[in-house]
């Protein structure tokens, strides 16, 4: 019954999507698969139709779909408009997949970590990070994972992905990322 | 003897300090309505010393904005004593007030150090003092010397002799500093890869909270300065961070996040006992800062939309909304006097210094610099320190709580930001 409730739940946000224009969704959904096909291709497999040979990978870690750089749970960023907290449509499947794989994986612990611009106050600017980790984590909550698999902690403005002073750098910064403990 | 046992307590706070590189630089811009014209004549027997004490306290002065240092120099005889005054002489060079005094070796082998501060107009003595000092001491007993010379010629209290923390960035290293209110004798008391945000000093000057990121979250730390001990007193679930100490040092309001959101808690400053929750609400509550008298606290929230500041009993109960010029008004510091408040106030895309008088509810915007942080005042309510950016780099300021007098502190290295300056805690 409860799992019931959780899928009608998740289905009813992934139907909030609806809610936006239908065009922006399927733009983001194709630059979406385009990113991770392009990870996924050998260069040597795009060029020709034969049977290709490609080297052992020494990086790739066999089963983990997290570090998997064709799977989606290997992104882990969320982006946020300014002084939004609103998980956009763009990030949606990406957050439910990290979502349902929690919930497949019930030892699997998380920490999201809320990030922020450097402009106003650092203090100010640690609560907002955090209410940006929450969002993230309160739509994973509804669509599968339990409250304690997740942590969400806040670096404010304190930890910048990019450093200039400028709207590209400052968008950069607005952000969340999916932390698991062995990352 | 008192003064002694004090100045002994003072110089044990550094034994466990390390000294570090860089030191700040003091610029003055601007000055008082009107200065005081000051004599400080170099003291008999100063010149053997490993630190002259005139110069410090001519520093002093003149970096206050508030005095006009007259040129000691050319007298015949040179001065040491009242008697040896020749008044005429002072009033002529437009001095109002004289230092005097002398350094003398005592019998245990500290200095005896005395002054006299003579009021040239009336030609009597406004003031006399003895102190007794290692050579470890002559720079903060300069200091002593300046704050009561300031303190009788313009009736405040005197901050030369107190200190000033901070966090420098240095590349991808932070360290916490502590150094002197006029920038020299900088010691390093943390220093961490990760961010190190919001120091606040204890009551009595012995300590110091703040927020270190090293654990890969927000934590908040009491540290000695007089061991180098520290503690994780709110390392909850979730983010910890913006301490501000109880007037009796006993507690620490903190912002935390383990109960859903961001709300203000009272914990004990040892970290015993369990928090016990100050507001509720669904919004950001943070940025707590204690009275003076320790009744009330003023923090920041965005219950009402965006962020404002609120007054809020120390017992729980409704939180008062205080400010409402502008739409984004920010970190609450209170006076010492208890008069008024200095937070940071967005004007366009600008953040400023701001005082807001808590009978009038008159708000005056002190700077114009666009990027300040972390406003904080003196312990005589007479200078706000703050956070800015100059040249790309960031850099602690001061401006007087009238907006006359504006000073920049700027280091040899490193973003220097998060500044606090201490209590009073040898007088």
């Amino acid at each position: 019954m409860k799992r019931l409730l959780l899928a009608v739940l998740a289905s009813a946000i992934l139907a909030a999507c609806s809610s936006t224009p239908t065009k922006e969704q399927d733009g983001a959904a194709v630059e979406d698969r385009g990113a991770a096909a392009g990870q996924q291709k050998p260069p040597s497999q795009s060029q020709s139709t034969g049977p290709t040979t490609k080297p052992l990978d020494p990086n790739a870690v066999s089963g983990n779909p997290l570090k998997d750089p064709s799977n989606i749970l290997s992104k882990r960023s969320v982006y946020f408009e300014l002084d939004s907290n609103v998980v956009k449509e763009e990030f949606k499947p990406m957050v439910a997949a990290h979502a349902r794989y929690l919930q497949q994986n019930r030892n699997q612990k998380m920490t999201v970590q809320g990030n922020t611009d450097e402009r106003g106050s650092r203090e100010y600017n640690l609560a907002l990070g955090q209410r940006r980790a929450d969002a993230v984590k309160q739509m994973m909550q509804l669509l599968g994972a339990q409250s304690d698999q997740i942590e969400t902690v806040s670096f404010g403005e304190e930890k910048p992905k990019s450093t200039g002073n400028d709207e590209s750098s400052w968008s950069e910064n607005r952000r969340a990322d999916l932390v698991y403990p062995n990352d | 003897m008192k003064i002694l046992k004090k100045l002994l307590l003072f110089a044990g706070l550094f034994l466990m300090i390390q000294t570090a590189s860089a030191q700040l630089r003091i610029e003055v811009v601007g000055g008082g309505a009107t200065q005081i014209p000051v004599a400080i004549v170099p003291f008999r027997a100063e010149e053997g010393l490993a630190q002259r004490l005139t110069p410090v306290v001519a520093a002093d002065l003149a970096r206050s904005g508030l005095f006009k240092v007259v040129d000691p120099g050319g007298m015949n005889p040179v001065p040491h004593e009242p008697e040896q005054l020749n008044y005429p002489q002072w009033r002529a060079r437009g001095a109002d007030a004289v230092v005097i005094g002398s350094v003398s070796k005592a019998a245990d082998g500290r200095y005896d150090i005395r002054f006299r501060v003579m009021d040239a107009v009336k030609q009597t003595q406004i003031a006399g003092f003895v102190y007794f000092a290692t050579e470890s001491q002559l720079r903060l007993t300069a200091h002593k010397i300046a704050d009561v010379i300031y303190e009788k010629l313009t009736g405040d209290m005197g901050v030369f002799a107190t200190r000033i923390t901070y966090v420098v960035k240095r590349g991808t290293r932070y360290e916490l500093h502590v150094a002197d209110a006029d920038g020299f004798g900088a010691q390093s008391v943390l220093s961490s890869n990760e961010p190190i945000i919001s120091p606040a000093w204890s009551p009595d000057g012995t300590r110091l909270a703040y927020v270190s990121f090293e654990q890969k979250k927000p934590i908040v730390y009491v540290q000695s300065l007089t061991t180098g001990g520290r503690q994780a007193v709110a390392a909850f679930r979730g983010s910890n961070s913006a301490p501000a100490w109880s007037p009796d040092g006993r507690k620490l309001a903190v912002t935390l996040t383990r109960d859903g959101g961001s709300q203000m808690f009272l914990i004990n400053a040892d970290g015993s006992g369990s928090p016990a929750r100050l507001t509720q609400s669904t919004a950001i509550d943070t940025e707590a800062n204690f009275a003076p008298d320790g009744q009330s606290i003023l923090f920041t929230s965005d219950r009402g939309g965006g962020p404002q500041i609120y007054r809020i009993p120390v017992s729980g109960g409704t939180p008062q909304r205080v400010t409402f010029e502008g739409s984004y008004n920010v970190s609450p510091h209170h006076s010492p006097d208890g008069k008024s408040f200095t937070f940071i106030q967005r004007n366009g895309g600008r953040f400023n210094v701001a005082v807001q008088d808590f009978a009038t509810r008159q708000v005056q915007v002190l700077t114009e610099g666009g990027v300040d942080e972390s406003p904080s005042f003196a312990p005589n309510s007479k200078i706000i320190l703050y956070a800015t950016v100059v040249g790309g780099r960031g850099i602690l300021a001061a401006v007087s709580s009238d907006g006359r007098v504006k000073q920049r502190f700027t280091a040899d290295v490193g973003d220097a930001r998060e500044p606090a300056w201490s209590p009073v805690v040898n007088k």
